[in-house]
């Protein structure tokens, strides 16, 4: 990782212009075009079912909308392959945690390491000096990440075991060992108490602030997007209703029909 | 020991020469331990110390130090010490606030800080405290674009440039010390008042420590976890001053939440915790026991037994028949040595508590499962130095036979009066405190009041001032009844109030860990420790305790009459934040007793339940209110057992 001086926000990295995705009749995203600038936090709200992990997952190729354009680091596509995603510095995290429950914090990070390696599973199994050396240069890495996310006290601890807060915070850090220039943060603070939401911002904030990561983050709690995010998408429906930097989208019409309930 | 070696820069060189490849110093960092052997920490300090001279530091002024026990605040500590400086640790998690009176009353400029955190503090205290003009810090992470301070590195490597440009200048600024000079500056936290600067000099606390470590035979292979704040005067004895002495190794944990692993990793020989830390390790071990199969548990109990009734004994090289010893030794193999193991005392030699009373059960639970744990007693003002218990020969409720070099006296007040050669050269810029706590024969009045047992063993009862009468003029030591319940693992903190009353009240803070963990157990569901607190259930569990150590007291016809009649749990927790408590995690007595007013009177009009409010101070400064309607219970009390019939 390199420390990014870089914190002012730069050009655009991501385009995503008229996307449209369905499932069957069911039309989750409706012509939605927005961008994301390098080094900004840019959150996408809107109420349940707006259509903001769809939004999230067409953006790592994990859904192929059926209309529009990508457009990441100047090549257009129709739509983006998760293997491309991960090639070119896309990393995210799930609602839902997705770790390896019965696997310690350290290894589950380690995984996040895996495109990073070159060796083989023979050398490894070898103790071959390339493979170990690599291996020393990952745990290296992976040691600097749990430093940084502070959670040395529970290195060797299973996953499972952890309360919901820390396999949050561990599923960061997994992500982060990719080293991604684009990370995707799926409600990183949903179920969490006032204490976690704060520490997870303030991690969130470092990891920009540090590296200069990019993060494109999906949030229910208006409070924790409007303090943290440079801009934010606000989607309802599948549909856009809302782009702008937090105190435009918070005086926003729309945006507080939709929150809040319009008087039809 | 040589004479030249009476100041620590001196005893540090020395080490470099003599102990050149030992390891002085781990940390352990990115999940390895990182060694420094003495040249190396020599070197390092020397870096330092020419840093801080290019700087403008200079024989005389104080630098304050901040943060976690890392090495190279240690180092601090001793390249202040080579420039004739005087180090000033202070506590770690104080706010701002708490930094100015400090900051100001010792006139600091230069501040040697940890991280960010305590880098934000300082720059928010120098609006107040203008003399504070140069801050360096240790660990740069989110410092990238602060101004106006420094990083470590960056001042060793002026420091480097300074030497090179400079080669004598180091050891002729270490020549230049004198063991009269004053080597450290501890801020007494004190349960009333401001804080005071206790100036302490080379030559007391080379006493203290080369007492202690002749006292319990310590040596180079030696080696400890520092992990207690550096500003607490346990600390600096332990970890700086008797490590330079002895040349032990001191090390580092990688975090305040990893102590228990790292303590496993480095399996420490010589151990020091105030009594809390012995009373977590063994409730956590007592609720893995209850989450343990029924043969682990059965066999836990079974041997535990065993120990409790010859575990001691063996240990102080008693007589014990040979089937107990048989047993003990099975018990050892299964129970025991695997358990202290778990703990990281398996290579314990010698381990101390003090800084408050330590209860039987936990005392003689450690003695019993092979672990030297031992009390001692002593004052900031006295290096933390006065009475230790000699190996074999170590009681529950005394402190220990009078330390090397130490001569204690009671006076007819009661009050333990001590002089030696460890006593402190003054309080800071404070001549009429200095004058009124050391006398003119040269005893220092510690404010404890205590007597000697007959086998010429301290005992300490309580704080002379707090000593008082009931109503009916019989005696009332409140800290004696606070321990006596705070010995109950559910009971985290009591306040008895008494003195000129006709009876005894107190305040309960349970402790959220342990009840807790009970109410979980039973299905209680609650929120918080506010509303934990108030279940009936935890005030039937607070009862129960209250009501054992009354019946206690009612053993003691001297105490009789200060059996506890009615009590309530507080709302909340006791704070430092708060000002409740001291830094060291004593009650202020007086602060306390004013700021719940409401509550006392409550107790003492007999009402059932009073609703209170009170502002409480949040980690990040910010404040709240919590109130709540506190229920008030009444306990049982007994006659006193010596006639008294009537």
């Amino acid at each position: 990782m390199t420390t990014a001086a870089a914190r002012p926000i730069g050009d655009v990295i991501l385009t995503l212009e008229h996307i449209s995705l369905a499932f069957g009749g069911v039309k989750a995203l409706a012509d939605i075009s927005f961008d994301v600038r390098e080094h900004e936090i840019r959150a996408i709200i809107g109420p349940n079912g707006a259509g903001k992990s769809s939004m999230l997952n067409v953006i790592n190729g994990v859904y192929r909308p059926q209309e529009g354009t990508i457009t990441f680091r100047g090549e257009v596509r129709r739509n983006m392959e998760p293997h491309h995603a991960a090639a070119q510095g896309i990393a995210r995290t799930f609602q839902n945690i997705a770790l390896f429950k019965g696997m310690s914090v350290l290894d589950n990070i380690m995984t996040g390491r895996n495109l990073r390696m070159r060796t083989s599973f023979i050398e490894h199994a070898l103790h071959w000096g390339r493979a170990n050396r690599e291996e020393i240069e990952n745990r290296h890495r992976v040691e600097e990440i749990i430093d940084f996310l502070e959670i040395q006290h529970i290195r060797k601890a299973p996953v499972g075991k952890l309360p919901y807060g820390l396999q949050k915070r561990v599923e960061l850090a997994r992500a982060l060992a990719a080293e991604p220039s684009l990370l995707l943060l799926d409600e990183p603070m949903a179920g969490m108490n006032v204490e976690e939401k704060q520490d997870m911002c303030r991690f969130v904030l470092d990891v920009n602030g540090q590296y200069g990561t990019t993060i494109v983050l999906i949030e229910h709690d208006m409070g924790v997007v409007m303090d943290i995010s440079d801009r934010v998408v606000v989607l309802d429906y599948g549909r856009k209703i809302g782009d702008g930097v937090p105190d435009e989208v918070r005086s926003s019409k729309a945006v507080i029909d939709a929150y809040l309930g319009a008087a039809h | 020991m040589d004479t030249r070696l009476d100041t620590f820069p001196r005893l540090l060189l020395r080490n470099a020469q003599q102990l050149g490849a030992h390891p002085a110093m781990r940390e352990k960092d990115l999940g390895i331990w990182q060694t420094w052997t003495w040249r190396q920490v020599a070197d390092e300090v020397r870096a330092l110390a020419c840093g801080l001279a290019a700087q403008g530091f200079s024989r005389g002024m104080h630098l304050a130090i901040i943060g976690d026990n890392r090495p190279r605040l240690y180092w601090s500590m001793a390249a202040a010490q080579a420039l004739g400086g005087v180090p000033l640790p202070m506590y770690q998690d104080a706010p701002a606030a708490e930094f100015i009176f400090v900051l100001n009353d010792a006139e600091i400029a230069y501040a040697v800080v940890e991280d960010q955190e305590q880098v934000d503090k300082m720059l928010e205290a120098t609006a107040q405290a203008p003399t504070l003009a140069h801050i360096f810090y240790d660990d740069p992470r989110g410092l990238g674009d602060y101004e106006g301070v420094m990083s470590f590195e960056r001042l060793q490597e002026i420091g480097r440039e300074f030497d090179r440009a400079h080669p004598e200048f180091f050891e002729a600024e270490v020549e230049k010390g004198r063991p009269i000079d004053v080597c450290v500056m501890l801020y007494t936290s004190g349960t009333t008042g401001k804080p005071k600067g206790v100036c302490q000099t080379h030559a007391a606390f080379i006493a203290a420590g080369s007492g202690g470590a002749q006292f319990d035979n310590l040596t180079q292979h030696d080696s400890m976890l520092s992990y207690l704040p550096m500003a607490w005067v346990g600390d600096h004895l332990f970890s700086y001053v008797q490590a330079v002495i002895t040349g032990m190794t001191v090390n580092c944990p990688e975090s305040a939440d990893t102590v228990m692993s790292d303590m496993r990793e480095i399996g420490p020989t010589y151990y020091f915790a105030p009594p809390r830390i012995f009373e977590n390790l063994l409730t956590q071990v007592i609720i893995r026991m209850e989450d343990a199969s029924a043969i682990k548990r059965w066999l836990f109990h079974r041997f535990m037994a065993v120990a409790r009734h010859c575990g001691a004994e063996i240990l102080e090289h008693k007589p014990v028949r040979l089937i107990d010893r048989a047993a003990y030794a099975l018990g050892d193999l299964l129970v025991y040595a695997p358990l202290r193991n778990v703990l990281g005392m398996s290579r314990i030699r010698v381990a101390y508590t003090a800084g408050a009373a330590i209860g039987p059960d936990l005392f003689r639970f450690y003695r019993s499962i092979g672990i030297n744990l031992k009390q001692l007693y002593g004052l900031t003002e006295t290096c933390a130095y006065g009475c230790l218990q000699p190996s074999g020969g170590v009681r529950l409720e005394t402190v220990g036979k009078p330390a090397p070099g130490v001569e204690v006296k009671i006076a007819d007040t009661g009050e333990v009066l001590l002089r030696g050669p460890m006593l402190l050269k003054e309080y800071y810029k404070r001549p009429d405190a200095t004058a009124d706590s050391i006398d003119a024969e040269g005893y220092f009045h510690t404010g404890d009041a205590g007597f000697f047992d007959p086998e010429g063993q301290l005992r300490i009862i309580d704080r002379a001032k707090d000593v008082g009468k009931l109503a009916n003029g019989s005696l009332y030591a409140p800290n004696y009844i606070e321990n006596k319940l705070k010995f109950f693992p559910h009971i985290k903190e009591a306040v008895a109030f008494g003195a000129n009353r006709d009876e005894v009240c107190t305040f309960i803070n349970i402790d959220l860990g342990s009840v807790g963990n009970w109410a979980e157990r039973r299905n209680i569901a609650y929120s918080g420790y506010t509303d934990l607190a108030q279940k009936p259930e935890v005030y039937a569990l607070v009862r129960e305790c209250v009501e054992k150590v009354n019946a206690d007291l009612a053993t003691d016809p001297a105490l009789a009459d200060s059996q506890v009649h009615r009590f309530l749990v507080l709302h909340k927790e006791l704070d430092p934040d708060d000002d409740e408590l001291t830094r060291t995690r004593k009650v202020r007595r007086g602060f306390v007793a004013d700021k719940y007013a409401v509550l006392i009177e409550a107790l003492y009009a007999g009402k059932t339940v009073q609703h209170v409010e009170t502002q409480m101070k949040f980690e990040d400064g910010r404040t709240g209110i919590v109130a709540a309607d506190l229920r008030i219970d009444t306990a049982k009390t007994f006659p006193a057992h010596v006639s008294k019939a009537a």
